[in-house]
């Protein structure tokens, strides 16, 4: 009997782990990616704390050759880790570091429907942080600007690469550094809002993920969306948390 | 099947090859091919006939067409289904699917092409102009339709590189319409004539109807097979053997997927497959996959899924309907092929609506799990069926998933994740 389940969400800007004891969160970790990922989920399988690994993001594939660990897409993790947080989910919003996926849950917690981001980052955290750099900002300032500005800029590019020549060009115009971080948070809004209605989904929609972190998107979501808007307080580690659950929904492999 | 390696390096500079190219070429696909299919477990003992031919695609294969020509015989390319193989048959030809699968001398087709023009023309494109397709250069006439705006303007530009006869396949299905196709049939007719010098006769044309119907009746078992859980055969497998279909000598072609049949039927009976039972099925419909455009199988098969089925050009609609074989004069199969080749439904016509009737039929009888929809990147008709597609097949109750891609693999990774996550949503 496995008693002791380690999730680990391997994505491209943070490697997150949750260890579950009998079902239970015992502990929790976030460290950043770095260059090689494989290597930073490795130290937390080091510590040797868990029976059983079951691994999600774009570095699953790995985890299973190099530690044996089972895989589920983090489609389905997401879905799992949001519907035991808070089980009247009917929708998950996830914007990571390099992907969003926007997920229509049914009244059982199972993937009805699903979208993702296929080919480029626009509009997920890496966007961001490449927009927050154009503009003198860290992260976190960048959100808070937003929120500070009155209206937001027109941003016309979706492409991160065009967007922050974009930028560039706005600030060297002159505009509002706060009014082009609102017009960008905007622009995400509104194409995340418009995947969400796409896999037809409806409220209580949970907002994870690493840049559900971000006051001025959670605002800008929670406006656009029809329905109740959640963020788990930790809402980076729903995925690795959904993945540990989900060995304990399939018994394992 | 001989372990003689034999050099054709003289007949390819012979044909006008670029050889170095072509040498890269046949390494890529051979490297590909062998990652894709050799790795695969449990496969049908048949499936060597194919590995075989597959080696020697650029290989024994042309050397059969040189010999054919050099003995005063014609070979004909094709590019889509449309195009009757039983005429350039009737007429004494062979017919040539020309592939157009892979990404090759995209710099140069840039030169000719927008960028945004769909993977399967811009394919077509660079394997002429880089030199590295045998079949085109033993294709004494290339034989282009009107199927899409893309490719209509393409053979324009192909046809200032080599000899190319475009048949004009009308929009829409109505009596007609397909009058107009059987006049379009009657062209084709004297133009295959004056290239093989032989007359069509109501004797050479019931031949080849037979022998081509007897082609597509064994693809038709090939794929019945496939309708058990566990499949005997993999999707990967079974779409190769149509894509060779389009280029294989057609009796010995026939004879080995007969067969493989007869492989198949047997391990449906013991039980024998080659995923594990219950592993989903999935079916495809969209944009014809042509050869060694195997991206999206090698995704969900990796996956752990199994393709049960294409409702493609390079799948159901090449094999599944027969010409009729009751007609005794000529003027009678030219009705009968008119009337077969307008009754397959493609994205070029409006309306296509027996295209979704095809899906959900074919999904039923295969048992799928799950539907997914494959475009190409600007191959506007099958992208604009799409979001159609999909809603009437979920209506059934019947999951889809909506693919659009183009042959590189760049967004191999992303793909995988969406396929994972949707055998896992229908399972």
């Amino acid at each position: 009997m496995v008693k002791r389940v380690l999730g680990l969400d391997i994505g491209s800007r943070s490697v997150d782990a949750v260890w579950l004891v009998d079902g239970r969160i015992a502990n929790a970790a976030v460290a950043d990616s770095g260059f090689d990922p494989a290597s930073v989920a490795a130290a937390f399988v080091a510590r040797g704390e868990h029976d059983a690994i079951v691994a999600t993001g774009y570095g699953r594939h790995v985890a299973r050759d190099s530690f044996g660990a089972s895989v589920v897409t983090e489609i389905k993790a997401y879905a799992i880790g949001a519907s035991a947080l808070f089980p009247d989910a009917r929708a998950v919003l996830d914007i990571g570091g390099q992907d969003t996926k926007a997920i229509s849950l049914s009244a059982a917690g199972r993937v009805v429907d699903f979208e993702m981001n296929d080919k480029c980052a626009a509009g997920t955290g890496k966007f961001l942080e490449v927009m927050a750099k154009a503009l003198g900002f860290t992260l976190q300032e960048l959100g808070a600007a937003s929120i500070e500005a009155d209206s937001g800029v027109q941003i016309s590019s979706m492409c991160t690469v065009f967007a922050e020549s974009e930028v560039t060009g706005l600030v060297h115009r002159g505009e509002d550094r706060a009014r082009i971080a609102r017009g960008l948070h905007e622009s995400i809004s509104r194409r995340t809002l418009g995947a969400l209605k796409r896999v037809g989904a409806t409220g209580p929609l949970v907002f994870a993920g690493g840049v559900a972190r971000n006051p001025a998107m959670v605002a800008l979501i929670t406006r656009g969306f029809a329905g109740e808007v959640l963020v788990p307080r930790e809402a980076q580690l729903v995925g690795a948390y959904g993945a540990a659950l989900s060995y304990l929904a399939v018994g394992g492999e | 099947m001989s372990d003689v390696v034999v050099d054709y390096h003289q007949m390819w500079a012979e044909l006008g090859l670029d050889l170095p190219m072509h040498d890269a070429l046949l390494e890529a696909v051979g490297g590909m091919y062998g990652a894709t299919f050799m790795s695969q477990k449990d496969r049908p003992a048949g499936m060597g006939y194919l590995d075989f031919v597959m080696s020697e695609v650029h290989g024994l294969r042309i050397k059969e067409l040189d010999d054919f020509r050099k003995s005063g015989g014609k070979v004909v390319g094709t590019y889509c289904l449309y195009v009757p193989e039983e005429l350039i048959r009737a007429a004494g030809a062979w017919s040539v699917g020309i592939c157009a699968g892979a990404e090759w001398a995209y710099d140069q087709v840039e030169q000719i092409l927008p960028r945004n023009t769909c993977a399967l023309i811009k394919s077509m494109m660079g394997f002429k102009l880089g030199k590295v397709c045998p079949y085109l250069e033993e294709s004494d006439l290339l034989i282009g339709e009107t199927t899409c705006d893309g490719k209509k303007k393409a053979y324009e530009e192909l046809g200032k590189l080599q000899n190319l006869y475009t048949m004009e396949l009308p929009q829409m299905k109505r009596p007609k319409d397909v009058a107009f196709w059987r006049s379009e049939l009657v062209d084709l007719i004297a133009k295959l004539e004056e290239l093989t010098g032989k007359k069509i006769t109501a004797e050479s044309l019931a031949a080849a109807i037979k022998e081509v119907n007897g082609k597509r009746r064994a693809l038709q078992r090939v794929n019945a097979a496939r309708a058990a859980d566990p499949s005997p055969i993999s999707g990967l497998d079974a779409l190769l053997a149509v894509q060779v279909a389009f280029y294989d000598d057609v009796p010995r072609f026939t004879q080995m997927m007969n067969a493989l049949a007869d492989e198949l039927e047997k391990r449906v009976a013991d039980g024998v497959g080659v995923a594990p039972k219950g592993a989903p099925r999935i079916l495809i419909t969209g944009t014809p996959m042509a050869l060694p455009n195997w991206k999206l199988h090698q995704i969900v098969e990796k996956a752990g899924g199994v393709v049960v089925g294409e409702e493609m050009c390079t799948g159901s609609r090449y094999y599944e309907k027969l010409v009729s074989e009751d007609a005794a004069t000529l003027d009678g199969m030219l009705d009968d092929l008119a009337a077969k080749y307008l009754d397959i439904n493609c994205a070029c016509f409006t309306p296509n609506t027996g295209r979704v009737d095809d899906v959900i039929r074919m999904a039923k009888d295969l048992k799928a799990d799950g539907v997914i929809d494959y475009a190409l990147s600007f191959c506007g008709t099958y992208q604009i069926e799409s979001a159609g597609v999909a809603k009437a097949v979920q209506a059934t109750d019947m999951p889809v998933l909506r693919i659009e891609t183009d042959y590189s693999a760049e967004d191999v990774g992303q793909l995988s994740t969406r396929v994972e996550a949707f055998l896992e949503m229908v399972k």
